[in-house]
């Protein structure tokens, strides 16, 4: 089956709240998947439950076959988390390091590898500043470039532009084009409507409920709308204004 | 290999932080060299009314370093001792020694006995106790009793502090969570944190015990190498009892609430206070205080030479110790990652 993920039904409620309700989901090898929403919509929620770092109240989710949790899925995904976690008394490279050593790559390898990463998110000439002399946006760049270090199949990335600059942001989609040509699956979440445009497909959700699944290009004639803006709006059960 | 990773980071993280590292070493030798003072401080010179004592007396108790005053009548000398001008009066009754103590001061008193002691023993040397010692000398003070405990106490203090502290900043900046999203196993955490902070705790108890004998001479007749195991085993629980009980605290000021509750009793049960007043049931308390076995190892191996053998079963109950914290801090990471 060419199906890298497979959610079956999840749910998921905090303290009696309803987070997520029911989300169906499927996201195909090589995909450019996108889950676009408002914030406090469940992205994150839905993001935690891909990775194993939360439990659903019920529903399945299989990722590349496997049902989560599974210890060595997790060296076949590559995560960059909605808030940098990051040691900041390190520097950059350490940082590398140390979660290069946990993905298992040692020695040269591992030296490769920080060198490349640290230049697709053009942090090479920052490598040995300790994290808490960087910005932001080179914070959200670091955390990227550590979703990167052991080439993944399938990259989750929650909203991995956040608080980077237009021009940066660029750079950093045209990289992940890049990477998507070269065949890795990527799922990431954003509520920048033009980031969602440049997505194969992306889901729409609103308060816990997936409400619509398709290109950007089905979506807006779906709705009968020339933005994705307003495809989202009329597919939520919205009116235009 | 993650494991020795994780060990790694939390080293290079403890170099950054100057002020911890400074915490862990310096704070206790600070401490210890302040306690050192308080305890063998200045010669107590006692203050010593007497009341028609014979010439020859008056003169051996003042040759014992003691302030003697004379007084003609024991009214007078008792108005002096109610006042605190005196520390204690020495009379004959019927020819006996009759001593009245202030009696505040332990120390005070026990001074007071040693010199009355000396000045009888030349009066009637016939009766001359014979005085010999078990364990110690004569002259140990306090700190040689207390200092054994002491080191244990600030080895399992510190480490228990900073240990918690920063397990718990791993989880607050997100940063565990992002660990538990790489193939790396709980146990792998669990164990990173004791192989990186157990170097750290290593040197700490080396330089603590090292400090303690060579330089504030602590009274120490048994083998250093069984101070620093009885040490290491001790910071090794303070670890993962420290680890463990941040996972139940939201902040640094909630790892601080723990001192009175975690620290603290372990204090009144690890043999600084003779416990033989208590209620019975309460005194066994001290068999779940980790400290309680940690002093008691250190006070045999220091005081009294006792070997590896005789302390044995205080190693076998830290180790125990060590090994149900650990594990229950590998299931307690089930809360952040169910596998
Ligand atoms: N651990 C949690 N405990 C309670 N409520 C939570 C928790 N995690 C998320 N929520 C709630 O779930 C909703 C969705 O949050 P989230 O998934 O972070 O949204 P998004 O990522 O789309 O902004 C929010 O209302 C949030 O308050
Ligand atoms: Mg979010």
């Amino acid at each position: 089956m060419s199906n890298i993920l497979e959610i079956r039904d999840i749910s998921r409620s905090f303290h009696g709240r309803t987070v997520l309700q029911s989300i169906h989901l499927q996201v195909e090898r090589g995909e450019l998947f996108g889950l676009l929403g408002p914030s406090g919509s469940g992205k994150t929620t839905l993001i935690k439950l891909m990775t194993g770092m939360d439990r659903s109240d019920s529903g399945e989710i299989h990722i590349l076959g496997e049902k989560v949790p599974k210890l060595s899925l997790l060296k076949r995904i590559g995560y960059m988390a909605q808030s940098d976690a990051l040691y900041n008394e390190l520097t950059a490279r350490q940082n590398l390091q140390f979660f290069a050593s946990l993905y298992g790559l040692s020695g040269v390898r591992r030296n490769e590898r920080i060198d490349a990463v640290l230049r697709v998110v053009d942090l090479l000439d920052h490598k040995d500043k300790t994290v808490a002399a960087y910005s932001g946006g080179m914070k959200r760049r670091l955390s990227l470039a550590i979703s990167l270090l052991h080439e993944p199949e399938l990259l989750i990335l929650d909203e991995p532009t956040v608080g980077i600059d237009p021009v940066l942001r660029q750079s950093i989609w045209q990289e992940l084009l890049a990477l998507r040509d070269q065949g890795t699956t990527i799922i990431l979440t954003t509520h920048v409507m033009d980031e969602a445009d440049k997505c194969d497909r992306i889901g729409l959700i609103r308060d816990g409920h997936l409400t619509a699944v398709d290109s950007p290009a089905a979506l807006k004639e779906r709705s009968g709308t020339t933005t994705l803006e307003n495809a989202f709006i009329v597919l939520g059960g919205g009116v235009l204004a | 290999m993650r494991t020795r990773a994780l060990a790694l980071r939390i080293i290079r993280q403890f170099l950054r932080d100057k002020r911890t590292l400074a915490l862990i070493f310096l704070a206790p030798l600070l401490i210890l060299t302040l306690l050192n003072f308080i305890f063998n401080g200045q010669p107590i010179t006692p203050n010593i009314g007497t009341v028609q004592l014979p010439a020859p007396i008056i003169e051996r108790l003042n040759s014992t370093d003691a302030n003697v005053t004379t007084y003609t009548n024991q009214a007078e000398a008792k108005q002096a001792l109610e006042a605190r001008d005196l520390d204690a009066i020495l009379s004959l009754t019927d020819g006996k020694p009759d001593l009245i103590l202030e009696g505040s001061d332990p120390s005070m008193n026990q001074a007071i006995l040693l010199r009355l002691q000396k000045v009888m023993q030349a009066n009637t040397p016939t009766i001359q106790p014979n005085i010999t010692y078990l364990h110690g000398k004569e002259g140990m003070s306090s700190f040689d009793y207390f200092g054994p405990v002491l080191i244990g106490f600030f080895s399992f203090f510190f480490v228990f502090m900073i240990a918690g502290v920063s397990f718990l900043r791993e989880r607050t900046t997100g940063t565990l969570e992002r660990l538990l999203a790489t193939p790396i196993r709980r146990s792998e955490v669990v164990g990173g944190y004791l192989l990186g902070f157990g170097i750290f705790t290593l040197l700490q108890a080396t330089l603590i015990t090292w400090f303690a004998i060579e330089v504030l001479g602590m009274y120490m007749v048994g083998n250093f190498g069984l101070v620093l195991l009885i040490n290491l085993l001790l910071t090794l629980t303070a670890l993962t009892l420290g680890t463990l009980l941040s996972s139940f605290a939201s902040s640094e000021f909630q790892i601080i609430q723990f001192i009175p509750l975690v620290i603290v009793p372990q204090v009144f049960f690890s043999g600084l206070f003779n416990l033989d007043a208590m209620a019975p049931w309460l005194q066994k308390l001290s068999y779940i205080m980790p400290l309680y076995y940690g002093a008691d190892a250190m006070r045999g191996i220091m005081i009294r030479g006792e070997s590896i053998g005789d302390i044995q079963l205080d190693i076998y109950i830290l180790l125990g110790f060590s090994i149900v914290f650990a594990l229950l801090n590998i299931a307690a990471l089930k809360k952040q990652r169910a596998i």
